[in-house]
């Protein structure tokens, strides 16, 4: 029996040796971390030092005062908000890419699509800014053109600016998973499904979409789950009604010190998107059937 | 044209995209600190200024070094990670391989701050050495996700050629793997690089007194006078990084054609 | 035209109940065998039967659970794969797509740190010797299958292995091709007069192109003989349907001497058969079995050499130069299946005619 092992172990042995390193940065820098920031957010903060004090109040106070609940709700409104619009916004354009555009060009057309994101996040945010502002780019063409007579003002330090602006910066991780699915899809499914009578857009309902629903999970979540974390967008384009949760944790922990009620808020809020995106998986479990 | 109602559309989101890329260069050369139209007139002046800005020069040192750091580290571990994914069969793969890759969804200010908690936890003051910590956990994923796309296109019948033809398992990694997956390397060491130059919140809780690039850059946006020579320096980061992309892209294709395969994507 | 130099009788690989396991998959199920100095020597079966793993056992890339593997008279446990002397086609060929052709032949002269000079005239000999003269310098991926097949060859062979083992190397060819490398490959064998080891689930190629073969069936090897007596003499009812064709008529053994075994064959009668026509197969019930060339149709006013039985033709298949016929003997329940070459002048039989059919005992398999 031991030598019948050996070919396996021998395997396992090679694969743990190579995996050790990677796997040992994650678990003390990340898993260590992330579960000492559980911890935290059970414990009491005292003036100037931690309080070794088990209590809910961290929760308790993050739960029910109204900023903290209000700032929390508006994350996840806006979280929510910016993945329906990314991920509808981006689904045309994989569309086109993969079935429009001939295989040697693709690409480049893809480097066109992600060249805008290598520019510095800050200043693309700021740019917004200056785009959506009172005096800004947007307001200054549609007084030009005879639009509008006065600058609107509902388009900055908002949460329409924080959706727009966030749905600009999370536009390639939509694409390109959506663009990954589709070019997967046999091409001859499609022309068998004409074959057997349906037109093309009975076709795109019944087959090309529940074959690229994959690729929008993906999307969804490779969206949605960092959004509801971003700082710096709330930060620079938000103004006061657009704050979010990042803010918030980011106030508690280098502005006002209280570790454990930064950390309460910052376990509420993956534990809220985490019980969102399992319910959504549940919801979407037959279609991602058969992959990975 | 072929796509005619997509490709209308694909180019009008393309118009989305570019909108703010391309405000950027405008109103580097505009002859006006507020970033507003009308523009005043051309200058090139928030070039000029821009050497004698105080903070900039060391921001952009700690940067370099930390994307670099960065880079390399996490692109390490990444052929580690690929290689033992793509390759092996071992007890627990799929919880290890879950969690070295949750970083890729994980916001970046959680991150942040359970890493700060640890270190101050422990007393290790923060520097451009703990920036670097974070930034390797948030970048390893992007190298292993690149990586694994390198070796999972590799004949595994190639590492026994070279076996078979007298070889030891570390001569084979060197003479036929490693010039197999150059390309993903490459590709690896260039998207860690970015995304590591362009990182705020993780620099911004753990460098302590050391600023890098963004976090300077969002310190001048309290300062509408600073605000110019920001914009110029941004051109100047695009204009880098659109070289260096172009640049990589035609070698990953002339890779792709050297080595005889078809050409299905871009390197993400 | 090279002849065939003799095969010794000296073993250059030896299995000596060798088994394998895959945790609780038993892919080698004790297997013993000895391939002999200088033969082209085939490992045939169906996918899944082992074949492959064993072959990959010789060369180093699959450890064996139990047993010994010899070659050239050395146990090979302890030798890694890069130190035995034993050189693989793959099947995917593995050129390495990095390199130029000359530099996939010399790979493996690397360690032997040869002058340039030497290393080009030995590159540009093996070349030659597939063929593939003046190749050096292309680009490994600007090849096509066969270019790549003959690299892989030049390759290995380059080495002087002591065995060259080949796993499935055509099977990724076209018809055309595969036949072509068939006669190359035997010519190659000849030439350089070392041990060929071949892997294959082609029944056609393996009788075309080994000394000896070996049929495997789920991890055994189930017959291994030459060419002919694998094709006329099959030790049980799957070797036999696994090479070729085989047809089965249910019998019943009436007596048995020494000399002789008489059998009740439905269809055919009372007949007599010689020991050496019998094999023993545990697996099915008493049959005889005949391949379809042994049959002869019998037109009008022929006779049979030996003795006839009246059939009807239930199907027809035409293949330009023979027609196999699936014909009805009377008092039979199935069909069996009899081949004859079309002859200028001679009408196809068709469909529901009635015909003579002529056969011969000394042909027969009795399986039991």
């Amino acid at each position: 029996m031991a030598r019948r092992a050996q070919g396996a172990e021998a395997e396992a042995k090679g694969g743990l040796l190579l995996i050790a390193p990677p796997a040992i940065y994650a678990l003390l820098l990340l898993l260590a971390p992330l579960l000492l920031l559980v911890v935290y957010s059970f414990l009491t903060d005292g003036y100037l030092e931690i309080v070794r004090d088990f209590t809910f109040a961290n929760y308790h106070e993050a739960w029910t005062n109204p900023l903290y609940r209000g700032v929390m709700l508006r994350s996840l409104i806006v979280s929510l908000l910016v993945t329906v619009a990314t991920v509808l916004l981006a689904f045309p354009v994989a569309y086109f890419v993969s079935f429009h555009v001939e295989p040697s060009r693709k690409s480049t057309w893809l480097f066109l699509i992600t060249i805008p994101f290598w520019t510095s996040y800050l200043i693309r945010v700021f740019l917004w800014k200056v785009i959506l502002g009172y005096n800004g780019v947007l307001n200054a063409g549609l007084m030009k053109f005879g639009l509008i007579s006065e600058p609107l003002t509902f388009l900055l330090y908002n949460t329409n600016s924080v959706v727009i602006t966030l749905a600009h910066a999370y536009a390639p991780f939509a694409i390109l998973p959506i663009f990954v699915a589709l070019e997967k899809i046999d091409r001859s499914l499609l022309e068998a499904s004409q074959d057997l009578g349906e037109s093309r857009i009975v076709t795109f309902g019944r087959v090309t979409l529940p074959l690229a629903m994959p690729g929008v999970v993906a999307a969804v979540l490779i969206v949605f789950i960092p959004t509801i974390g971003d700082y710096v967008t709330p930060q620079l384009v938000g103004g006061p009604e657009g704050r979010m949760v990042a803010n918030l944790i980011q106030l508690q922990y280098l502005r006002l010190d209280n570790y454990p009620l930064g950390s309460a808020l910052a376990i509420s809020a993956m534990g809220i998107v985490a019980v969102i995106s399992a319910i959504f998986l549940l919801f979407t479990r037959r279609y991602l059937k058969g992959t990975k | 044209m072929k796509g005619g109602v997509f490709r209308i559309y694909t180019i009008g989101y393309l118009l989305f995209l570019y909108a703010p890329v391309v405000l950027l260069p405008i109103f580097a050369f505009n002859d006006g600190t507020v970033i507003a139209f009308p523009l005043q007139g051309f200058t090139t002046r928030w070039f000029t200024q821009m050497w004698s800005e105080p903070g900039l020069w060391p921001a952009l040192k700690n940067s370099l070094i930390i994307a670099v750091s960065t880079a390399i580290l996490s692109t390490v571990l990444g052929v580690l990670a690929a290689r033992a994914s793509t390759r092996y069969r071992f007890p627990g793969k799929a919880p290890v391989m879950g969690l070295i890759m949750l970083p890729l969804v994980l916001p970046e200010i959680i991150v942040a701050v359970s890493l700060l908690v640890v270190l101050l936890g422990i007393g290790i003051p923060l520097s451009i050495f703990t920036v670097i910590l974070g930034h390797v956990l948030m970048t390893t994923p992007f190298a292993i996700a690149i990586l694994t796309s390198a070796f999972q296109g590799l004949d595994r019948s190639l590492e026994e050629a070279a076996y078979d033809l007298g070889e030891t398992p570390v001569s084979a990694f060197r003479l036929v793997i490693l010039p197999l997956v150059m390309p993903g390397i490459i590709s690896s060491m260039l998207i860690s690089f970015t995304l590591s130059l362009d990182e705020f919140i993780i620099a911004f809780f753990l460098g302590g007194t050391q600023v890098t690039l963004p976090v300077y850059i969002f310190s001048q946006f309290r300062f509408p006078a600073s605000v110019p020579v920001i914009m110029a320096l941004g051109t100047i980061l695009v204009a880098l990084s659109v070289l260096l992309l172009t640049v990589a892209e035609y070698y990953r294709r002339r890779g792709i054609a050297k080595s005889g395969g078809k050409d299905t994507g871009g390197f993400l | 035209m090279i002849p065939k130099s003799p095969i010794s009788d000296k073993p250059m690989i030896e299995f000596r109940d060798v088994h394998k396991w895959y945790g609780d998959y038993h892919a080698l199920r004790g297997i013993s065998a000895t391939i002999r100095e200088g033969e082209f020597f085939s490992l045939l079966g169906p996918s899944g039967c082992g074949k492959t793993t064993l072959l990959r056992t010789i060369a180093g890339f699959e450890g064996i659970s139990e047993g010994v593997v010899l070659v050239d008279g050395r146990d090979m446990a302890d030798v890694p794969a890069n130190k035995r002397p034993t050189n693989m086609v793959f099947q995917s060929y593995a050129i390495f797509p990095h390199l130029t052709v000359a530099e996939n032949v010399a790979f493996g002269l690397r360690r032997q740190r040869l002058p340039k000079a030497d290393l080009a005239q030995r590159v540009e000999e093996a070349l030659t010797m597939v063929g593939l003269k003046g190749y050096g310098a292309r680009a490994a991926h600007a090849l096509s299958g066969g270019q790549r097949q003959r690299v892989a060859l030049a390759r290995a062979l380059i080495l002087k292995p002591k065995v060259l083992l080949l796993d499935e190397p055509l099977s990724a060819l076209d018809k055309k091709m595969r036949e072509q490398m068939q006669v190359e490959l035997i010519r190659l064998q000849r030439q350089v007069g070392i041990t060929f080891v071949l892997v294959t689930h082609d029944q056609e190629e393996a009788l075309v192109m080994s000394d000896r073969i070996a049929v495997m069936f789920e991890g055994e090897i189930a017959q291994l003989s030459d060419a002919e007596t694998l094709y006329r003499r099959p030790n049980s009812r799957r070797v036999a349907e696994f090479i070729g064709t085989m047809n089965f008529l249910p019998a019943e053994v009436v007596s048995e001497t020494e000399h002789a075994v008489e059998v009740e064959a439905q269809g055919f009668g009372r007949l007599t058969v010689t020991p050496d026509q019998v094999a023993d197969d545990a697996d099915t019930g008493t049959a005889v079995g005949f391949r379809p060339e042994i049959l002869t149709l019998l037109y009008e006013g022929q006779t049979a050499a030996d003795r006839e039985v009246s059939a009807t033709v239930e199907e027809v298949v035409y293949y330009g130069d023979m027609t196999y016929y699936d014909v009805r003997i009377d008092g039979t329940e199935k069909p069996i299946r009899l081949s004859a070459r079309n002859v200028f002048g001679r009408p196809v039989f068709d469909l529901g005619m009635r015909v003579r059919v002529g056969w011969s005992p000394g042909a027969l398999i009795l399986f039991r």
